[in-house]
């Protein structure tokens, strides 16, 4: 059941109206109903893989969290009886038993992970090793339908058992109740990747109909559906053009690089926004995901501002606790040692975070470009840090500190940057990322920018100028949210400017939304991973 | 306190760090640093630093580290 589909608005309407028509205390039990009929409707025996990943979590983490209690008591009880090392063993003791259900729980979902996700990854390189000996019989690939969501709710969950094991968070009793947060529908599918702390107090409390806060969530819906339909869906057509035949290299590749960057935002935010409104409509507060990601004037600035929730998990649940753990630690020691304090007090950070990008890198899929350009942008994040003192001196010594221009400057270098780094998720194979890369300098037909060639990408003259008005509108949406919330400035507006506002948008949605002949409202592209 | 200052000399011998009160503020303690020094706090006092226990006021002063550890052996 797409987003985009016809049967999911109705599904939407439905919920929403039961939400607030049926007694209070049915509502966090109606939504997670409406999670499984969801889920449900992907296919039945993906239902396996989200009820496993439910109760093995939900499982260790009551477990953690009853020996965390239990200890608790114990040393209150003991507290005279107990010296300070007799403590610190007794904990150290209990802190065992605790991992024990952690490793379990996080092996487990690990593997159903890298069995259905990454199961044809290792036979093809498993097989490639094999040719390279001389055997050509190899493993046969492994037939198994992507999960819905998969890598987004294995994540969610792993963060949670993470938090209770370090006793940030208490464990949820009831199985129903961490079942919603598993399968909550409007976030299951694409994220954003939420915290049970955070989340679980809007969750299951019990909400009044707040006409505000429906009406805000219906119009960030709307919002989202004018990114996805007028824009990314439209943009598609040429994107899947450019990339889809090898033939087009150079300036077609430069155009390319630049609308799949346009595409990948409006397709993602404009799928975030949806799951954020529907959120908001039902009373619940999900993470945001982007903070106008194309204003950045660094990578590490665009990292914190694109896919806010993923990098968060990453830096919390792989970076953080990798760049403190004993290992790093005592590598540290002996770097600092050896060739002095600077060095030493690397190691964490570029150890860690090569591990937390090749991670990132997987994550997104089972190929060698996803690894890669996991770690392009690891190297040039780590540049990035090299450089940074270097960039201030510069700025110092040109006074360009304040200059308006530098900033324009460097906003539209970290565009082309990120744009050459995505070129890895626009190819299968490196080969050809590498190739499409180096056409850009030295293909010289940058002449079809203008002779009329962009006209045969699968869109018409009238379809680049309904993308140039409808990129206008983001734009000018984007600068007006530098002071504060859109909707909350709209607000006060006389009633009839809201409603040629939004019915305008309505219409443009329903007009210019790209599902006519040719065209096909498509999955959203993080659905895959 | 014995303990953290011996890891703290190790980051940087030159720094008087009982007598500094400013450490993150003046920039003595870099981000890199503190990553360094919470894996040790870790390794030495077998208390792990949460993220949100990241701010400038837990390590500006040797006392405010010493409370922070102090409290984290509570809580533990």
């Amino acid at each position: 059941m797409l987003f985009t589909s016809y049967l999911f608005l109705g599904f939407l309407a439905l919920v929403l109206i039961l939400y607030y028509v049926l007694p209070k205390k049915t509502q966090w039990p109606l939504l997670l109903c409406a999670s499984y009929l969801f889920y449900f409707a992907a296919g039945a025996h993906f239902l396996l893989y989200l009820l496993s990943t439910t109760v093995t979590i939900w499982g260790a983490a009551v477990l953690i969290d009853k020996n965390h209690q239990a200890q608790k008591t114990y040393i209150k009880e003991h507290k005279e009886e107990m010296d300070r090392e007799a403590q610190k063993t007794y904990r150290a003791a209990q802190k065992k038993i605790r991992f024990r259900y952690f490793l379990a729980a996080l092996l487990i979902n690990l593997l159903v992970l890298a069995v259905v996700k990454y199961a044809n990854f290792f036979i093809d390189n498993f097989n490639g090793v094999l040719r390279a000996f001389g055997n050509a019989e190899g493993l046969s690939f492994v037939n198994i339908a992507l999960p819905m969501g998969i890598s987004f709710y294995t994540f969610q969950t792993i963060g949670y058992l993470v938090d209770v094991y370090r006793g940030n968070t208490a464990a949820e009793k009831s199985i129903f109740r961490f079942a919603l947060f598993v399968s909550f529908f409007p976030q299951v599918v694409q994220g954003p990747i939420n915290r049970f702390g955070e989340m679980a107090p809007s969750l299951y409390a019990q909400k009044r109909f707040d006409g505000r806060q429906v009406s805000f969530g219906l119009q960030r819906i709307l919002w989202g559906y004018f990114k996805k339909l007028v824009i990314a869906d439209r943009i598609l057509v040429a994107v899947t053009a450019i990339f889809g035949d090898p033939a087009n290299q150079g300036a077609y590749v430069f155009v390319g690089m630049i609308f799949y960057r346009l595409q990948l935002y409006a397709d993602f935010s404009g799928g975030i926004d949806i799951t954020i409104g529907i959120a908001e409509a039902l009373g619940i507060t999900l993470r945001e995901n982007f903070n106008r990601p194309y204003f950045s004037k660094s990578l590490p600035e665009y990292w914190r501002r694109w896919h806010m929730s993923m990098n968060a998990w990453f830096r919390d649940y792989i970076f953080y606790p990798l760049s403190t753990s004993p290992a790093l630690v005592s590598l540290t020691k002996k770097v600092r040692a050896r060739f002095g304090p600077g060095a030493g007090k690397r190691v964490p950070l570029y150890i860690s975070s090569f591990a937390a990008w090749a991670a990132t890198g997987i994550w997104h899929g089972a190929s060698w470009n996803f690894v890669v350009w996991g770690l392009t942008n690891w190297l040039i994040l780590m540049l990035s840090e090299e450089f940074t003192p270097l960039y201030e001196r510069f700025r110092r010594a040109t006074h360009t500190e304040q200059s308006r221009a530098y900033d324009v400057f460097q906003i539209v270098r970290t565009f082309l940057l990120i744009g050459c780094v995505n070129l890895f998720d626009c190819h299968a194979t490196l080969g050809a990322t590498f190739r499409s890369f180096a056409s850009m300098f030295t293909s010289a037909n940058y002449h079809v920018l203008t002779d009329g060639s962009l006209l045969e990408l699968g869109l018409t003259g009238l379809d680049y100028g309904i993308l140039a008005v409808a990129w206008l509108i983001v734009l000018t949406v984007s600068l007006v949210q530098r002071k504060g919330s859109v909707r909350e400035q709209i607000e006060p507006l006389p009633y009839a400017v809201k409603y040629v506002l939004f019915f305008g948008l309505f219409l443009i949605v329903l007009l210019m939304g790209a599902y006519g002949v040719g065209y096909d409202a498509s999955q959203f592209i993080y659905n895959r991973f | 306190m014995e303990e953290l200052l011996e890891i703290l000399g190790e980051l940087h011998p030159d720094v008087d760090f009982e007598n500094e009160t400013q450490l993150v503020d003046d920039g003595i303690l870099d981000s890199l640093d503190i990553v360094s020094l919470i894996g040790e706090i870790k390794r030495v006092f077998d208390v792990t630093v949460t993220a949100g226990d990241i701010i400038p006021d837990n390590f500006n002063t040797v006392q405010a580290m010493m409370a922070l550890i102090e409290r984290l052996e509570e809580e533990a």
